[in-house]
């Protein structure tokens, strides 16, 4: 039974200024699943509709961004949840942080810089579930920070005593406080230093391993989703590309936009030359005609400039969306 | 070796600053002791690799002379930069070291087309008398960057990619023809699919115009893939410099070790070992103050020595490490 | 210009109200250069005539038609309004510029002085020295001292705008593409301390006319050159509103509130339309 479901998912973002009135189509029919008990990783560059998707999947759409079509259905165990439809009391009551919740970019945005950290966790449980009683809310504050290997006395600090890296920390002991199914992780780790970047991961790694919940990882950063993600979605201008197990992506991927992402990965002790890729991320207000991707792509075949490439299933766990693949396993 | 022989020479370069009040603050020693050199002759491209708090960015900005050393000197071309004052000498100075920046997006004003900074840098150091004149110049220095003047022409910042910007910025520093590039974290930005081809820009620009590149970051892959030597730098310190491929392929010093150990590799079948728990700091400010070695706290091999004193610097394997491990007198 | 125009007009109902009043405001000081009265003679017509086809604004006490006078004194009020904020603009700019761009002591004595006028009660000197000038106080003058005092707050808003605009990368990309103080103030910060200025114009305009309505009901400034506050000032005199006199005060009290508001509106509006952030999301960013 899968967690998560989105079919068809199309979205946009409509602006009017003075006039000139601007639809930038930031997803566009985009369906995947995603299972219990598994890290999937999303990966692609700026402007590839990633932020969107996530914003859409957490209930978070509000205008200049619209909904146009698809659906996004939850299977929470006990009950099932349409997000495009859920009303915002169902929303804060059942949803929000007890079965979804994030870690995002810059722990900043979601520690209050005047408060002690055990004050944000207060809120946080007094929102959500009320506070019967000080002594065992404090109690399983601490136990729950120390199980993820954090020293009680980050609790009683302000968030600029802390290093990025434990903020980080903080932030996914906050996600983790009810223990949700569902974990959204959009670019945790971008801004830490590499040694810090490694200890947050390691600590996802183990919380999810302990729960057995979902983690949606969302980077740019490839090298990440090597070491952390079950499977990977590599999405370009809107639309996914080419879906697999991890080991699939870096070994056999099919799609030239993948294959070109991952060899031009450097690596310490390799030397030898990597090109870049050419042209430019698509505008999404006016993407490329057919398939996005083929102003850039080296293979490019003349189908591709008028028709936009179907999914192809290449096997049962490896999708992807290009003309250059016949019919499964070519 | 003559002095004239060095493009630039630090020695021995320190750079305090003092936060908090005039009663209670802390001074922090952002460069301690950082020494090295480019050769004159020898084009090459220098990476200056560490985490944030390394310093790194105080050097690049004491390099630009941005900031006067506290302690120590820096020379380019034999000359001293703290003798460099007024406009003209100033203007003499940056016509031969250049910066390219971090942030693609904030390099150039929002406001402004992109060409005129083109423009504008190439009538300041007297490369065209004119607007018109400058055109011409723009458009060497775009191609040799891999752009055509069409693509940058009327355009606004927001208008090219993160890759197309840092191009016009490389773009833009070479018009004076500069001797070196201080590139600080210039790739950190560009999305994944054009970070390649500015990073190989460099090496173009190390190869066919012998323009010299102090590169500066945190990725130590981009770092293997183009420099031919590297410095890295924790806490003030340059704890480990050398060749880049004897530092990066045989690390001698822990911190490297764990450094080129952490850098998450393409490789999926080797997820297990990365994922091995390490101890991270709770705060960082408190490094700052302890006497030895800055990484002892949390190093695999640290010995008693290692807190009391800062370790020397040793030759060692062809390539330079400030640690007691490889110090013959603690052995 | 003309597409600037036409954009607003079109997508901005401030705007289009802006156009509206001020248009009025403009053809009645297109009227004063035609006017069949001279603001300077009195006892002309039939003095207390209420509004009619002949004299849409009445008559006054003093024999003059209220409705020519008031396009002279619309004219003259507005005359030192945008005088009064040109200089108060210019000298704002300027050390607010400076003070920001250069830091260190400039910075320190360019911002002593400007908290000195801050603190300085404005009102008060303002009759002190309309007193000592007596007789030679005229649009011109009052229009200076009053732009004198109407820099300061801004200039510190200006200030604190470079300051910030000081730390962006693109300030050390100009000074690397070897552009000196004054390339990189006009250049770069500029076109962002402008939206801040428009903002503080209005601000200061309106203050300005208030602060001459003022001064001039007080009888405090040349009671015979025609502006709203010495039509106020003159009505009182006669005690307008005693005697029934009513459009005497309804008059410039209208006036005025069309002019304010029109002038409300066109900087709001167009504040906004040269907002960066607005630009940035007209040209497509």
């Amino acid at each position: 039974m899968p967690l998560l479901s989105v079919e068809n998912l199309r979205a946009c973002y409509k602006t009017e200024v003075y006039g000139i009135s601007r639809q930038v189509r930031a997803v566009d029919d985009i369906s995947f699943q995603l299972e219990p008990n598994e890290i999937y990783g999303v990966a692609g560059e700026s402007s590839c509709g990633k932020t969107t998707l996530i914003k859409i999947i957490s209930g978070n759409t509000k205008p200049p961004l619209c909904v146009e079509g698809g659906e996004v259905r939850y299977e929470f165990g006990e009950h099932s949840v349409d997000m495009l439809k859920i009303g915002e009391k169902e929303m804060r009551e059942l949803v929000r942080w007890k079965e979804i919740s994030y870690v995002m970019q810059g722990s900043m945005s979601v520690l209050n810089p005047v408060r002690k950290i055990i004050r944000t966790f207060e809120d946080i449980i007094q929102t959500h579930e009320g506070i019967p009683n000080r002594r065992v809310f404090s109690d399983r504050i601490t136990a729950h920070v120390n199980k993820l290997g954090l020293p009680a006395d980050v609790l009683w600090a302000y968030p600029h005593q802390l290093s990025g890296g434990m903020r980080q920390r903080v932030a996914i002991a906050l996600a983790t406080v009810f223990n949700p199914k569902l974990i959204i992780a959009d670019e945790p780790t971008t801004a830490l230093d590499v040694v810090v970047q490694r200890g947050v991961l390691q600590l996802l790694k183990e919380i999810q391993a302990e729960s057995r919940n979902t983690v949606l990882f969302v980077t740019h950063d490839l090298t990440v989703h090597a070491n952390v993600a079950d499977r990977v979605a590599i999405m370009y201008a809107g639309r996914i590309v080419e879906e697999a197990p991890t080991e699939t992506i870096f070994h056999s991927s099919r799609h030239p936009y993948t294959r070109h992402l991952i060899q031009s990965l450097p690596v310490i002790g390799d030397k030898t030359c990597k090109p870049g890729l050419g042209g430019t991320p698509p505008n999404l207000a006016n993407p490329p005609s057919g398939c996005r991707f083929h102003p850039r792509c080296p293979e490019v075949l003349e189908i591709c400039r008028t028709v936009a490439p179907p999914m192809t299933a290449l096997n049962e766990k490896h999708r992807a969306a290009c003309h250059l693949i016949k019919e499964s396993g070519k | 070796m003559s002095e004239t022989a060095k493009l630039l020479d630090v020695r021995q370069v320190s750079r305090f600053f003092h936060i908090g009040g005039l009663l209670n603050g802390t001074r922090i020693i952002a460069a301690n002791g950082i020494s090295f050199f480019l050769d004159a002759d020898k084009p090459e491209i220098f990476t200056l690799a560490g985490e944030s708090g390394s310093g790194k960015t105080t050097l690049s900005r004491l390099l630009l002379h941005d900031l006067d050393p506290s302690l120590g000197s820096v020379h380019f071309e034999g000359q001293d930069l703290a003798s460099i004052k007024g406009r003209r000498a100033g203007m003499e100075f940056m016509k031969k070291v250049q910066p390219v920046f971090q942030n693609p997006f904030d390099t150039f004003s929002p406001l402004r087309r992109v060409e005129d900074y083109l423009y504008d840098t190439a009538i300041n150091f007297g490369r065209a008398r004119s607007r018109k004149d400058a055109v011409p110049v723009a458009e060497e220095a775009l191609h040799l960057v891999g752009l055509s003047i069409e693509e940058v022409t009327k355009r606004y910042p927001h208008e090219l990619s993160g890759g197309q910007i840092q191009r016009v910025s490389v773009a833009r520093a070479l018009i004076p023809k500069p001797k070196l590039i201080i590139a600080d974290e210039p790739v950190s930005m560009v999305d994944a699919s054009l970070r390649m081809a500015i990073v190989n820009l460099f090496k173009k620009l190390r190869d066919e115009q012998g323009v010299s590149v102090i590169y500066i970051t945190h990725d130590l892959a981009t770092a293997y893939y183009i420099s031919n030597r590297i410095a890295v730098m924790l806490r003030g310190y340059v704890v480990e410099a050398g060749p880049v491929e004897a530092v990066l392929d045989r690390p001698l010093h822990p911190y490297t070790k764990l450094l080129k150990e952490s850098v998450p590799k393409p490789a999926p079948e080797d997820r297990l070992s990365w994922a091995k728990r390490i101890g991270l700091s709770t705060t960082e400010v408190k490094d700052y103050g302890k006497v030895g070695c800055k990484f002892a706290a949390r190093c695999p091999q640290a010995m008693d020595v290692c807190l009391t004193a800062d370790p020397p610097d040793v030759a060692a394997d062809g390539r330079q490490v400030k640690c007691y491990l490889y110090s013959t007198k603690a052995n | 210009m003309i597409t600037v125009f036409r954009d607003l007009l079109r997508h901005d109902s401030r705007f289009r109200f802006a156009t509206a009043f001020l248009s009025a405001v403009f053809v009645m000081i297109l009227l004063s250069f035609i006017s069949p009265y001279d603001p300077g003679k009195t006892f002309k017509v039939t003095t207390d005539m209420p509004p009619s086809f002949a004299h849409p604004f009445g008559t006054s006490s003093r024999g003059q038609d209220i409705f020519w006078w008031m396009t002279y004194a619309v004219r003259n009020s507005l005359f030192l309004g945008i005088m009064t904020a040109v200089i108060s603009r210019v000298i704002a700019i300027f050390v607010g510029m400076t003070a920001g761009y250069s830091g260190g002591f400039i910075d320190r004595a360019l911002m002593s002085v400007n908290d000195s006028f801050v603190v300085m009660p404005i009102l008060p000197v303002l009759i002190l020295l309309s007193f000592l000038i007596k007789g030679k106080m005229n649009l011109m003058t009052l229009s200076l001292i009053l732009g004198l005092f109407g820099w300061p707050w801004d200039a510190r808003l200006i200030r604190a705008q470079v300051l910030s605009l000081k730390e962006r990368a693109f300030t050390r990309t100009a000074i690397y593409a070897g552009s000196g103080p004054f390339s990189v103030t006009m250049h770069e910060h500029l076109p962002f301390v402008l939206p801040v200025v428009f903002a503080t114009t209005i601000n200061n305009l309106l203050w300005s006319i208030g602060m001459e309505v003022t001064l001039s009901v007080l009888g405090l400034s040349d009671v015979t050159i025609p502006t709203i506050g010495t039509t106020i000032y003159w009505a009182n005199q006669h005690q307008a509103l005693v005697a029934g006199v009513w459009w005497w005060l309804a008059a410039p009290i209208v006036v005025a509130i069309v002019l304010f508001l029109g002038l409300y509106l066109l900087f709001s509006s167009i504040n906004e339309y040269i907002d960066p952030r607005t630009r940035l999301r007209r040209i497509g960013g």
